[in-house]
């Protein structure tokens, strides 16, 4: 599923300020697998998710996703790959604003150019499944952040990508809530078998999946199975 | 795909119906400034028109002129011995031509027997003197026009009794007289038939008495700008058509300086003119002083209506200059609206759009304001022709109808959706050349 070797990521390359954000980081991630990276802010694990994520390639390595070279790829190859490979989730929902929930779960469909009533009919099933189907016609801004954290993970699923990769997706909303959208999380690792890697500092959070990678400084410190984060719940 | 932008583009300007209002005004002024002008243009061009069509586009003026006055559609015809003459003559003589150099009877006559199928009639018309025929308390202002019977082919002459001039009044040098309707009622207010009567007209010098034999209806000329005092019904001076030999007696020349044709229906008049010129010099070949020019009202009519239109041009191409002001503030909001959406442009680009999905979204976005914008200016505009129109009637003193080109407003909402996207092309552009992390990350 993603397999990565040796990825270097550089900024500010032949500069003074020249930096090195990921110092070769060697990942390997299956199908089906829950997985969490955990790092403290400054540690390269947002860095690491652009690039897991097609947003950015790296300055150097190899990165393989389904068996596919990303990091050669040109602006509009990287646009289709985050298209159907990829589903997002944000910290901050980011859904577009004035424009309503199922609207917001068709914009992946139309991007990859699928028909009227197709996109429509595979939003409201999306939403259904996040148990949000009777609030699809609602605005962004009258949704609470719970409501708007399960349409955004509705429009990540809505293309069945590869992977769900999800940044902090609790981290705007409260406990309980928080415990919810993870619920969900699991859920669609068990029952729909996607494939789900979860982005955090939060430790606690991070045991609730199959395994949990700690990056520190740039490099994988540790790769640990929990074996069953699923019995935590 | 066009559908979903479009359906955006309108959602967001929704979204900010006061800054759309702003953005659009630019366009809106510029556009129904251009249609108003173009609307007022295309009135005046058609009242020009008609009132060209009452003169008759059918009627060539040929005058007797010098050679080198002679204005020839094709110059270089000229055969070579002219070209002396054009040296010669030169321009200041003032002399004027004998009677033996004018037009005689015998050439029009030669000229018509040439020309069976395209001359329907040849009009000549001696503009005589100006006075009045008095009756007690009763006048009316006159001024003599001499002419023969086919001076009604040529002109809108509608004859409300009576009859018009006829041969036989030419040949008998008769004293007899059309006038017009206000004619009528100035001298025979208590309604009687004025057909048959004898009037006493006081000129400077004379007192000559004519015959009524008909009566034409007045008609106003059909444009025309008039300033200063309005002269009262009653004293304008109308004409009174005598028989052309009649209104000669006292001149010494036999012979025309000058001759209308009237050209056959069908026949190509601005062709005709030229074969006009061509006969003429065949006739005048032996005259190196004198020739015979012609002009028609059409070609006249065309360098009008081309003058009008190239005004109407022009004006409209100077309130063209706020259409560009109108998109350079399409352009300016279209920035801060990419500015603003940074992070919606972001969150698109995670779900998967292409840069040319970004583009066309904000181009589409500023081709419809403008658009719109093109809708308003174009009502407005022609509200304000029409609102214009009975103005322009005044200061023309005829009924000015509006015309209303869908053809002009079509092009006009056209030309401001492409506005839109010449001026939203590099605000899209930008949106679509944003880097998604930097444009995720954007607050």
């Amino acid at each position: 599923m993603i397999n990565m070797s040796d990825i270097v990521k550089k900024y500010f390359i032949g500069t003074e300020n020249e930096i090195t954000v990921l110092k070769g980081v060697g990942l390997n991630i299956q199908d089906g697998e829950f997985v969490a990276i955990v790092g403290q802010s400054g540690s390269g694990k947002s860095t690491l998710m652009n690039i897991i994520g097609a947003l950015d390639r790296p300055t150097e390595g190899q990165y393989l996703l389904d068996g596919t070279a990303i990091e050669d790829m040109d602006d509009g190859k990287l646009s289709d790959v985050r298209n159907q490979k990829i589903g997002f989730v944000f910290q901050n929902f980011y859904l577009i604003p004035r424009t309503s929930a199922l609207t917001n779960v068709e914009m992946p469909l139309l991007y990859r150019g699928v028909g009227k009533k197709a996109r429509h009919d595979r939003a409201v099933k999306m939403l259904e499944l996040v148990e949000m189907g009777e609030r699809m016609h609602h605005m962004p801004n009258e949704l609470s952040g719970g409501q708007q954290q399960r349409v955004a993970i509705a429009r990540a699923l809505v293309n069945e990508p590869s992977v769900i990769l999800a940044d902090e997706p609790t981290g705007a909303l409260d406990t309980k809530t928080g415990n919810h959208i993870m619920d969900i999380f699991t859920k669609i690792n068990r029952e729909e078998k996607r494939t789900v890697v979860l982005i955090t500092h939060n430790n606690q959070l991070a045991q609730l999946t199959d395994r949990v990678i700690t990056i520190s400084d740039g490099e994988i410190i540790s790769d640990i199975k929990t074996g069953g984060g699923a019995a935590n719940l | 795909m066009i559908f979903e932008n479009i359906s955006l583009a309108i959602t967001a300007l929704l979204s900010n119906k006061m800054r759309s209002i702003l953005t659009m005004l630019g366009i809106i002024i510029g556009i129904s400034s251009v249609i108003a002008i173009m609307t007022i243009g295309d009135a005046m061009t058609e009242t020009v028109n008609s009132a060209f069509a009452a003169f008759g586009t059918g009627n060539i003026n040929v005058t007797v002129r010098e050679q080198n006055a002679i204005n020839r559609n094709n110059m270089v015809q000229m055969p070579g011995g002219m070209g002396m003459v054009v040296m010669t003559g030169g321009r200041g003589t003032f002399f004027a031509p004998q009677d033996y150099e004018l037009i005689s009877d015998v050439i029009i006559e030669e000229f018509r027997e040439a020309f069976p199928d395209e001359v329907a009639g040849v009009v000549l018309t001696h503009q005589g003197k100006q006075g009045a025929a008095w009756n007690g308390d009763l006048f009316a202002n006159i001024s003599v026009t001499g002419t023969n019977p086919d001076y009604i082919l040529a002109n809108n002459v509608t004859m409300l009794s009576g009859r018009f001039l006829s041969d036989s009044d030419l040949e008998d040098m008769r004293s007899v007289a059309v006038v017009s309707d206000r004619f009528v009622s100035n001298m025979f207010p208590d309604g009687r038939d004025p057909i048959g009567e004898q009037v006493s007209v006081y000129f400077r010098n004379s007192i000559e008495i004519f015959t009524i034999i008909g009566v034409y209806r007045h008609e106003a000329m059909g444009f025309g700008f008039s300033f200063g005092p309005a002269v009262p019904d009653r004293e304008i001076r109308t004409p009174m058509y005598i028989p052309f030999t009649t209104a000669r007696q006292d001149v010494r020349n036999r012979n025309h300086q000058a001759m209308t044709v009237v050209a056959a229906r069908g026949v190509n008049v601005i062709e005709f003119t030229d074969t006009i010129i061509d006969y003429f010099a065949e006739v005048y070949r032996y005259n190196n002083t004198w020739g015979v020019d012609a002009t028609n009202m059409e070609s006249i009519l065309e360098e009008a209506m081309a003058a009008l239109n190239a005004i109407s041009i022009a004006v409209a191409a100077i309130a063209a200059i706020s259409l560009l002001v109108g998109g350079i503030g399409i352009m300016n909001i279209m920035l801060v609206s990419v500015t603003e959406r940074t992070k919606e442009i972001g969150i698109r680009k995670a779900l998967g759009a292409k840069n040319r999905h970004i583009r066309l979204q904000f181009i589409t976005e500023s081709a419809i304001i403008a658009a719109i914008g093109g809708v308003i200016g174009a009502t407005l505009g022609t509200l304000i022709g029409l609102a214009a129109m009975p103005v322009f009637s005044m200061i023309m003193e005829t009924e000015m109808e509006l015309v209303v080109s869908w053809g002009v407003i079509a092009l006009s909402v056209a030309f401001s959706a492409i506005i839109g996207m010449f001026f939203g092309y590099y605000p899209a552009n930008k949106a679509a050349k944003l880097n998604p992390i930097d444009a995720l990350r954007y607050e």
